[in-house]
């Protein structure tokens, strides 16, 4: 059992957790993640390390309400206690000097570049951070990353702050006007690591992007979370979960998260209609 | 006793769901003797006394269990004594009972086998260890606390075994489990059919109820490293098992559809997704499931996709069903519950649908040649016999191998050809403190291998720790 510490609303759909486990905080490495389940006939679902201390004994996680797992989380309170939490899994970030690092984040994806950003600044690369979401209340970490930031970009989709439009829009125009820029890493929705990716191709520009498939145990036993990886098959739970965007197979990817949508349907429904 | 009978030729039959019936649910198909029934096939023993150099029952049994004796005690109603003597050498019967391959052990070495079936030691052995768990299970005598610490990784058949053998011997015992759930296999894979989770539970309860203590949500490698546990422990019993699926690298073999056996018995064991919604993690079954493979694990993946609704559930294997490595009893329950067997037919690649699932796979015909280095005839592809199945789930079940994790972070730990922790004749590693045994050293053997393993170095660490070696 796992003790929520504390709780905190990023914007309407997205909240912050703090969590004890001692355990995984003792060797909590930016990039990784920990599987929940939070009860008894609950499913198992990966969720970032945003942030973690070693002295508290606590690990940070975001989540964005996504479908039923999420939103009963989103539901949980301060003093509640999460079933499983199991962690740290998946390879750690490789940080080290590269020179310029440009960020993109979007959704969700702002908060969890944020313990990287602060690894990479801390390794002394300059950071250029674009980050994006539908609307600006769904802008969570703005503050947290302009202080590590060297530049910081906004977009929104409904033109409420920032470049009205996509993320890829402005790294767009940043490479076309000739920005130097040594290493991408994209964090967000699938189609944004994608657009992200065919968009720094052309200019040999290394990316590397965080995969989010439907996992299970996270242990490497299963296989659910394979994708194709420069056409070799790779388990993003072991061998992930970043990787070379200009490597992954994204349509690949896409089809294997639309593997249980009637489901997912179903069991949101059920949970909305009777809790 | 009464006057002498004549032997029956065949085992008491044990009461079994009809496969029409038990195809509809998740609830064990093999019912177990009364006690009637028990005393009556004990009573078939011959209670052999073996001359120098002839082997009976008990030279099969990996682990040892006087059988002859605890067939006696059944004979004679005493139940409560069958299991004690079963229990010196075997910590999980109720688990063995069900699953040992008993005809390849213990009962092929049967001496009323020569002329008849064999005694149905798995059945009796089974009997007794429900008959105790239904009454609640005694405690053994334990040796004092010596204050020295033990660490187990995996809590499977190797991992419990040692850890209780510790206990007993009066270690204090930590199990540390990747998953949230102790039982390995038995939890994540054997299905509820073959192995209600009841069992394992009260199973693990009883090693609990020696004091060792499980904790779950641990990855050794992860969470905390062989090194890290090394400074707190006086020695580690390493029992991970084999958990990583082999695929068949063929085109495809990502779509939608397509699941390691892995994959789709943890969904449905482990996460329950049978009882999906009220459980929340889904699994997708098609009318057409195809389970690659001839082992007890496509047999259980095949029945299983009965279970969950499949029209047609079939097992494509390469070679004949001779070659089967899936237990006869299993291979005989699948097709007696509609499982259609495609024998000599190897897939060589999966055709997608326009959204990416599974619709088709080509296969090709094989012929048996001459014998491989295994002993079995291999199969060859006939040529141009190509065709396409139509399928819309497909289950590979291949086999496993050992996951690498822990010899990847443990460095100086020696591992073979296929990523096997290698071990000497006591489970020592190449690590001194450091013991390991299952399926981690072997690859996917069987369960009462894995307790034989887990004995044998519960008791090397016995006499490490008490500087007997
Ligand atoms: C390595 C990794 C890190 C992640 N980090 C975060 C994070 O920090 N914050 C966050 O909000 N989300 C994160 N996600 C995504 C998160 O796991 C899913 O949103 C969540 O599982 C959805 O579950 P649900 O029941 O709420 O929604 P559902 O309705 O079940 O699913 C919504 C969508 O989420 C995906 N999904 C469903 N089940 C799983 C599963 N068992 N594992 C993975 N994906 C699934 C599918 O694509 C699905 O279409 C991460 C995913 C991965 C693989
Ligand atoms: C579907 C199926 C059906 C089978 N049917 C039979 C049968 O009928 N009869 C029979 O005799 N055998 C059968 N077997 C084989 C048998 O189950 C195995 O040989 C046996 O379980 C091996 O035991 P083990 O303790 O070595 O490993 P496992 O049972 O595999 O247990 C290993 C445990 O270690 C945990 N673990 C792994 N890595 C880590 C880590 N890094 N940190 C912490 N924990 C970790 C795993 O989660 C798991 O719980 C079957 C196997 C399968 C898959
Ligand atoms: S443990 Fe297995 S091999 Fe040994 S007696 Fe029991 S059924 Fe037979
Ligand atoms: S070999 Fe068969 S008949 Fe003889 S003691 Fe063993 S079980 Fe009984
Ligand atoms: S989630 Fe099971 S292997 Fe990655």
């Amino acid at each position: 059992m796992y003790k929520i510490v504390s709780k905190k609303d990023l914007a309407s759909n997205v909240k912050m957790f703090k969590v004890y486990a001692p355990r995984v905080a003792a060797k909590a490495k930016p990039g990784q993640f920990i599987i929940l389940r939070l009860h008894e006939k609950g499913e198992r679902i990966p969720l970032t390390i945003t942030d973690w201390s070693k002295e508290e004994g606590t690990v940070t996680i975001v989540v964005l309400e996504a479908g039923k797992t999420t939103k009963e989380l989103a539901s949980m309170k301060e003093g509640d206690y999460i079933l499983n939490f199991v962690g740290p899994l998946g390879k750690p970030a490789e940080v080290k000097y590269y020179g310029t690092v440009a960020f993109v984040g979007g959704g969700v994806g702002i908060a969890l570049i944020y313990p990287e950003v602060r690894a990479f600044k801390e390794a002394g690369n300059k950071i250029i951070t674009i980050i994006g979401a539908r609307t600006k209340d769904l802008l969570i970490f703005e503050d947290e990353l302009s202080k590590l930031s060297d530049e910081l970009y906004v977009a929104t989709d409904d033109d409420s702050k920032g470049h009205h439009g996509f993320v890829s829009d402005i790294l767009k125009k940043l490479l076309e006007e000739g920005k130097h820029i040594d290493l991408v890493i994209a964090v967000g929705p699938v189609i944004m690591m994608k657009v992200i990716s065919d968009l720094t191709r052309p200019y040999g520009i290394k990316t590397i992007v965080s995969l989010n498939p439907i996992m299970v145990d996270g242990t490497g036993m299963c296989g659910s979370c394979r994708v194709t990886v420069g056409g070799e098959t790779k388990f993003v739970c072991v061998d992930g979960p970043e990787f070379d965007g200009h490597l992954v197979d994204f349509d690949n990817l896409i089809a294997r998260n639309r593997r249980y949508l009637e489901e997912e349907k179903i069991a949101l429904e059920r949970f909305l209609s009777h809790g | 006793m009464g006057k002498p009978q004549k032997i029956r030729e065949k085992k008491v039959p044990m009461p079994e769901q009809p496969p029409k019936e038990r195809i509809k649910n998740f609830n064990e198909v093999a019912l177990g003797y009364t006690a009637e029934m028990a005393v009556e096939e004990a009573k078939r023993c011959l209670q052999c006394k073996p001359k120098e150099g002839q082997k009976i029952c008990v030279d099969g049994c990996p682990v040892g269990v006087n059988i002859p004796e605890f067939i006696k005690h059944i004979r004679e109603g005493d139940f409560e004594g069958a299991i004690r003597i079963i229990k010196e050498k075997n910590n999980l019967p109720a688990i063995c009972g069900r699953v040992c391959p008993y005809e390849r052990q213990c009962e092929m070495y049967c001496t009323l086998g020569k002329r008849f079936e064999p005694v149905g030691i798995g059945r009796l052995e089974r009997f007794v260890a429900d008959w105790e768990l239904a009454r609640g299970v005694k405690i053994p005598e334990k040796a004092p606390p010596n204050g020295k610490k033990v660490a187990v990784v995996g809590s499977g058949p190797a991992g419990l075994t040692a850890a209780a053998d510790l206990a007993k011997l009066g270690y204090e015992v930590t199990i540390f489990e990747a998953l949230h759930k102790p039982g390995g296999v038995l939890i994540y894979g054997i299905p509820e059919f073959r192995l209600p989770k009841r069992i394992v539970e009260a199973e693990v309860e009883y090693v609990k109820k020696l004091g060792v203590k499980i904790e779950c949500d641990v990855v050794v490698g992860k969470t905390v490293t062989i090194e890290d546990l090394l400074k707190e422990y006086d020695a580690i019993f390493i029992g991970t098992g084999a958990g990583l699926p082999n695929w068949l690298g063929i085109p495809g073999e990502n779509l939608n559809g397509v699941y390691s056996a892995n994959e789709f018995l943890t969904r449905v064991n482990l996460m329950k997704a049978y009882l999906f919604p009220e459980y929340d993690t889904p699994i997708r079954i098609g009318e057409r499931v195809a389970t690659i493979g001839g082992g007890n694990v496509a047999m259980d993946c095949a029945r299983t996709a009965l279970r969950l609704g499949a029209k047609e559930s079939y097992i494509v294997y390469r070679r004949t069903e001779k070659e089967m490595p899936a237990r006869a009893e299993e291979i005989e329950r699948a097709k007696e519950e509609g499982v259609i067997f495609k024998l000599l037919t190897q897939p060589i690649r999966f055709i997608g649908d326009e959204k990416g699932w599974v619709k088709q796979m080509e296969c090709v015909q094989m012929k048996l040649s001459e014998p491989d280095e295994t002993g079995r005839r291999r199969p060859v592809p006939i040529p141009g016999s190509g065709f396409l199945m139509d399928v819309d789930t497909v289950v590979v079940a291949i086999g496993q191998s050992p996951n690498p994790l822990i010899p990847k972070t443990t460095p100086n730990l020696k591992t073979g050809r296929k990523g096997e922790i290698l071990v000497d004749e006591k489970q020592r590693t190449s690590i001194e403190k450091i013991f390991a045994g299952g399926d981690i050293t072997t690859g996917n053997a069987t369960v009462i291998a894995a307790m034989g393993a887990g004995k044998r170095a519960a008791q090397a660490i016995h006499e490490y720790l008490s500087g007997k070696s």
